[in-house]
């Protein structure tokens, strides 16, 4: 047989993100276990592989598949995989000074973010079935982890546990999806895969391609596969909820979006339709169900499936304004799930935490600042001009409409007009209700967040051209 | 030929017999003994591939380890028999559904496989004959050079199931003395003698 | 791939034979044993005494701990076999490959030697 020539040091160039993290991850692990009080050191240590490898992200040169078909670095792996660095470092960051007051920290959390960010990273640059579901379990493994991180509430083990298991049953699901696209096509590289498929899929790929998606949407969380979510947001600790609001998230739509545009770019109609199926399930799901919500946290997960919903709208339209928008959505929705939970963290009473809204009343008057940036991300995230939610969902839907998709725009919107609804009953009760006694004051990183998320949201008419530009040359590789 | 063929059907037919039974039986310890007959069976079914580790893999994980796992779960468990029969026929019909639409999808795949035959010479990286190189020995060829990346992930995959197992169940109880080798051995007559002048009649206090 | 199959024969023949033997051990007693059967002889018997409570209690969750840690160095070890199988094709590469493998799930060690998941107390 011939000799397989060991990675080349532009192929370990390409993965070097990857390696700062798992290098880190073992030196993490060392330090924590010998070390008496290592939780600090572990924290700042996180925090700056993050910041590393997000550096190194921008700083190596682009490259084509390595490691034998099995990862990419394009454009649009770039811009997600510094969007999902970005969201993990933060949410680290939030976690750290929460925890601090709360003193239940332990070391391994900060490597379970690592791993989990490793995993994403993987999943965004996979270019193979094999290399998507590695990083995919690598990543839902330290997340069912932390879910049950706080194992001795009992709420927090049962989001672990239904996490976990309908995390399997959707893994289950993918891998039976992959093993019929291996099955039909001989291959597991999505060129390779995407040649075999050339236009017309059989009965058997296209069975394959739907059990895919389905896991997927499971990950991302879309109707009707969202029936975990209210759950695992409400009783995860609440630094893991917006660790897991943000990052994975992103990470799995960047998969979602690669799998159906790369391997599976020429049979679009065949899987447009489930898309735009998804999309409105998780657009109408995520408007009505929130309605009844008293839990903060369970809003925010309806308020994720609604999202992602219309995030996928701009995915239906199956073309690279689309792709451009759900990747401007995606950016946008980042930055406004971390404000809002920065604002969770910070609903602290003196005698602990609290999560029902009601507590948020008459805050304009005991906390105006935190009130007002909150109440501007709420009139976001419903997507009121000339805030960032708008310009997401403006983006998104003109991409829609341009694809012909008339009926699911008019949906969208609809939907966020309903969706509106939740937002301002919560800006409404912030602002005109009799006060509920005030929360403590917010401790400096959260501020921090806080303000950056503001600013971004409030300025983003400002940067609009910039992003957009920068998701137009990530989304540009597909098409 | 006739052997092999043989073969294959008394394994097919007890690994689907031993899945039902699996569902079907009443104590879910004999759910876990039929579990383990159908991972044995499976290995059968590797073997007449002609894929050998994966085969006696499937032995020694499976049989050896994964079913003990489920055997202590299960056993950890305080099940309570009656209840868990509860609900069986309200779920049957989906259980049903589901279980019938998996069928259509493997009749499609192999239906497809008769279909598209071409589909095994396009594979990226044929199996070698067996009569030049063994089932092992050709994993062993492509899975560490190759297949360098997928391997070190998992690893890493295996590293946070660690971590994940040590962090959700690791206890210590309070106040459990540990014997500690290095401080017994350090111990020499100055630490561990105390020479005390005892007067008459008073004893040490 | 005849040969392969040829090779696994005197397995299926032992198993075979132990079968016969196993069933007809217990199949035997079933036929031949003199039974006679009273509710004295039916009943449990515990040392002697009448049994307490029902056999089925909760085990501790360290047994589990134990088994799954058991599962990840099993599947280790598992992969040593086609490396060690093939080890004379591969090289240095192949050779400096499993080494960081073996590294990485060696720092899983350390972890939990040091964390104490292997101390029973």
């Amino acid at each position: 047989m011939n000799q397989i020539l060991p990675p080349t040091s532009d192929e370990l160039l390409a993965i070097l993100p990857e390696l700062i993290l798992a290098g880190g991850i073992l030196v993490a692990m060392v330090l924590g276990v010998f070390l008496r009080r290592p939780i600090a050191l572990v924290n700042g240590l996180s925090w700056l592989l993050l910041t590393a490898a997000a550096v190194a992200v921008l700083t190596i040169p682009l490259s084509g598949p390595v490691f034998h078909g099995a990862l990419v670095l394009d454009p649009f792996a770039r811009f997600m995989k510094v969007a999902v660095l970005i969201g993990s470092a933060v949410a680290l960051a939030m976690a750290w000074s929460h925890g601090r007051q709360q003193r239940t920290q332990q070391f391994e959390f900060p490597v379970l973010i690592l791993t989990a960010t490793l995993g994403m990273m993987v999943m965004i640059s996979a270019h193979d079935l094999i290399a998507l579901y590695i990083g995919l379990e690598l990543q839902s493994l330290s997340l069912y982890v932390l879910a049950a991180f706080n194992r001795d509430s009992v709420k927090s083990t049962e989001a672990g546990i239904k996490y976990f298991i309908l995390g399997a049953l959707s893994s289950g699901m993918l891998l039976y999806g992959i093993s019929m696209v291996y099955g039909f096509t001989g291959q597991t590289s999505f060129p390779a895969v995407a040649e075999a498929v050339a236009g017309d899929a059989s009965i058997g790929l296209i069975f394959g391609l739907v059990f895919l998606l389905i896991g997927l949407a499971f990950k991302i969380a879309a109707v009707p596969f969202h029936m975990w979510t209210p759950d695992v947001y409400q009783g995860a600790p609440t630094p893991v909820t917006a660790f897991f609001a943000a990052a994975p998230k992103l990470a799995a739509m960047a998969l979602f979006v690669r799998v159906v545009t790369e391997p599976f770019g020429s049979v679009t109609a065949d899987w447009q339709q489930i898309v735009t199926f998804i999309a409105i399930g998780s657009m109408v799901l995520g408007a009505f169900a929130a309605i009844g919500q008293t839990n903060i946290k369970r809003l925010m997960a309806y308020s994720s499936i609604g999202h992602v919903g219309f995030a996928l709208v701009g995915l239906a339209a199956g073309t690279e304004e689309g792709v451009q928008g759900v990747l401007v959505y995606l950016v946008i929705y980042l930055a406004m799930t971390l404000g809002v939970f920065a604002c969770i963290l910070a609903m602290r009473k003196p005698d602990g935490m609290v999560e029902d809204i009601g507590s948020l009343a008459g805050i304009s008057r005991t906390n105006p600042v935190m009130a007002f940036i909150l109440a501007m991300l709420l009139f976001s995230l419903a997507g009121i001009p000339p805030l960032a939610g708008f310009f997401a969902k403006f983006y998104v839907f003109r991409a829609a409409i341009e694809a012909d998709l008339f009926v699911l725009a008019v949906i969208g919107v609809l939907a966020s007009v309903v969706g509106a609804f939740y937002y301002l009953r919560i800006i409404k009760l912030m602002y005109f209700d009799e006060p509920a006694g005030g929360f403590e004051p917010m401790p400096g990183t959260l501020r921090l967040v806080l303000g950056a998320s503001g600013a971004f949201t409030i300025a983003f008419i400002l940067f609009a051209g910039p992003v957009g530009e920068l998701a137009s040359t990530a989304a540009g590789g597909f098409f | 030929m006739t052997l092999t063929g043989l073969f294959f059907y008394l394994f097919s037919a007890v690994l689907v017999a031993s899945g039902l039974m699996v569902i079907a039986a009443r104590q879910p310890v004999h759910s876990v003994l039929f579990l383990i007959l159908g991972f044995v069976n499976a290995a059968g079914l590797f073997m007449l591939l002609g894929a050998e580790f994966l085969a006696l893999i499937l032995v020694v994980v499976y049989v050896g380890a994964v079913a003990v796992l489920f055997l202590f779960v299960v056993m950890m468990l305080d099940i309570d028999f009656a209840e868990l029969r509860q609900g069986f026929l309200n779920y049957l019909p989906v259980g049903a559904l589901v279980g019938v639409v998996i069928l259509v999808e493997l009749l499609v795949v192999v239906g497809g496989r008769a279909i598209a035959p071409e589909v095994v010479e396009s594979v990226p990286v044929p199996i070698p004959d067996h009569d030049d190189v063994s089932n092992t020995e050709a994993i062993g060829q492509l899975l560490y050079t190759r297949y360098l990346f997928y391997f070190q992930a998992a690893g890493l995959i295996l590293l946070v199931a660690m971590v994940g197992a040590i962090v959700l169940t690791l206890r210590h109880k309070e106040g459990v003395k540990r014997q500690s080798a290095a401080v017994q051995i350090a111990r020499n007559p100055a630490t561990a003698i105390e020479v005390r002048k005892v007067e008459p009649g008073k004893g040490l206090s | 791939m005849e040969a392969l199959l040829e090779s696994y024969l005197p397995l299926v023949v032992f198993i075979g034979v132990a079968l016969v033997i196993g069933l007809a051990l217990l199949i035997a007693p079933f036929i031949v044993a003199y039974k006679n059967p009273d509710p004295e002889k039916l009943s449990a018997y515990e040392c002697g005494f009448a049994p307490f409570d029902d056999a089925r209690m909760k085990f501790d969750i360290r047994f589990y701990l134990v088994a799954i840690l058991f599962i990840i160095f099993d599947l280790e070890v598992a992969f040593l076999f086609p490396w060690a199988v093939s080890f004379g094709d591969l090289g240095w590469f192949g050779f400096w490959s499993m080494m960081i493998f073996l590294g990485v799930l060696t720092i899983g060690f350390v972890y939990e030697w040091k964390k104490g998941a292997l101390e029973w107390d």
